[in-house]
């Protein structure tokens, strides 16, 4: 499906969408509050059968986070990329480990490493940290006067 | 490199043959400058630099290195190739006490000399290999061409020849 076709059949789909226009992949902007439901449609609807999740980003802008799935159709070829803003002081959005499997570990390091909660995810703990490990490391303001050495 | 340019000592001609002068320390020195087998470790980059010395066209086993051992009992020098994070230190800590005396450490490239790109606001990076365990020699580079790490290996037999390791 060429990304025309694509953003129509995500128009019929999905109650008023909003797109980000520019990148390479058609990107569907949602919110965490339909993300869960978002999601299901996409892998189940059959012309979308988004059915593989092949990287899970998240990106801290200061002001807030944003999520970023990338998703691709093993059958049609097709690749949508989908983003969540996520609010900076509690993010927190739904699990889609139950949705594509992957997403059980892709999720773990984004916890471990920017710490936004998966609610609902199975098994959230660190996974490159160590379990006693204090702060999320690769945001922004993080601060650790132990191991780092700051320019 | 010539035998007969390293080799420690005099031979003094006799009829039917000689007499060599010498040192045992110096001669067992000698020897084992000649014969070090590495142990198979590469943590990053330097790791791709450290097979190209291995192989043919540079060909490290010229001067006695060929025997890549991925044991580190069986191993006499570790090649440190790349950067050591603070997870990895206690590994690398206890390979080298693995590793029977006499050992030696060749510190390969920026990150395991000093931490090079990760000195700086990273959480995760051991500033320099030598904070962990005893280095010999240094290479600068990043990654050093295999060139240097040659360099670098030669430097550690001339460091064993002269008694200082």
């Amino acid at each position: 499906m060429n990304p025309q076709e694509l953003k129509q059949q995500l128009e019929a789909l999905l109650p008023s969408p909003t797109f980000e226009e520019g990148g390479e992949w058609t990107t569907l902007y949602t919110d965490p509050a339909t993300w869960a439901e978002t999601a299901r449609r996409l892998r189940t609807t059959k012309v979308l059968d988004l059915d593989y999740l092949f990287c899970v980003t998240a990106v801290d802008w200061k002001t807030h986070f944003t999520m970023v799935y990338h998703l691709s159709s093993t059958t049609h070829r097709h690749t949508l990329v989908v983003k969540i803003r996520l609010d900076h002081e509690h993010p927190e959005v739904a699990t889609v480990s139950d949705i594509w499997r992957t997403a059980e570990f892709h999720e773990r390091e984004a916890y471990d490493l920017m710490g936004v909660v998966f609610t609902g995810h199975p098994d959230l703990r660190r996974l490159f940290m160590t379990d006693d490990w204090k702060g999320w490391p690769l945001r922004k303001d993080y601060e650790d006067p132990v191991n780092m050495i700051k320019l | 490199m010539d035998v007969r340019q390293t080799f420690p000592g005099q031979v003094h001609p006799t009829a039917g043959g000689g007499i060599l002068v010498t040192k045992l320390d110096e001669v067992i020195n000698w020897a084992r400058s000649n014969s070090l087998w590495p142990l198979v470790f590469g943590t990053s980059c330097c790791a791709i630099e450290m097979m190209s010395t291995a192989s043919a066209k540079y060909d490290w086993s010229r001067f006695g290195f060929e025997v890549a051992r991925a044991t580190p009992r069986q191993a006499d020098v570790i090649i440190i190739a790349g950067t050591i994070v603070n997870k990895m230190a206690p590994v690398l800590k206890r390979l080298y006490d693995q590793m029977p005396d006499p050992k030696y450490v060749i510190a390969m490239g920026a990150c395991a000399t000093s931490g090079g790109p990760f000195f700086y606001n990273t959480y995760s990076v051991v500033k320099g290999a030598d904070h962990v365990i005893p280095v010999d020699v240094y290479v600068a580079g990043c990654p050093p061409r295999p060139e240097a790490l040659l360099h670098a290996l030669i430097t550690l037999q001339e460091k064993i020849r002269s008694g200082a390791s």
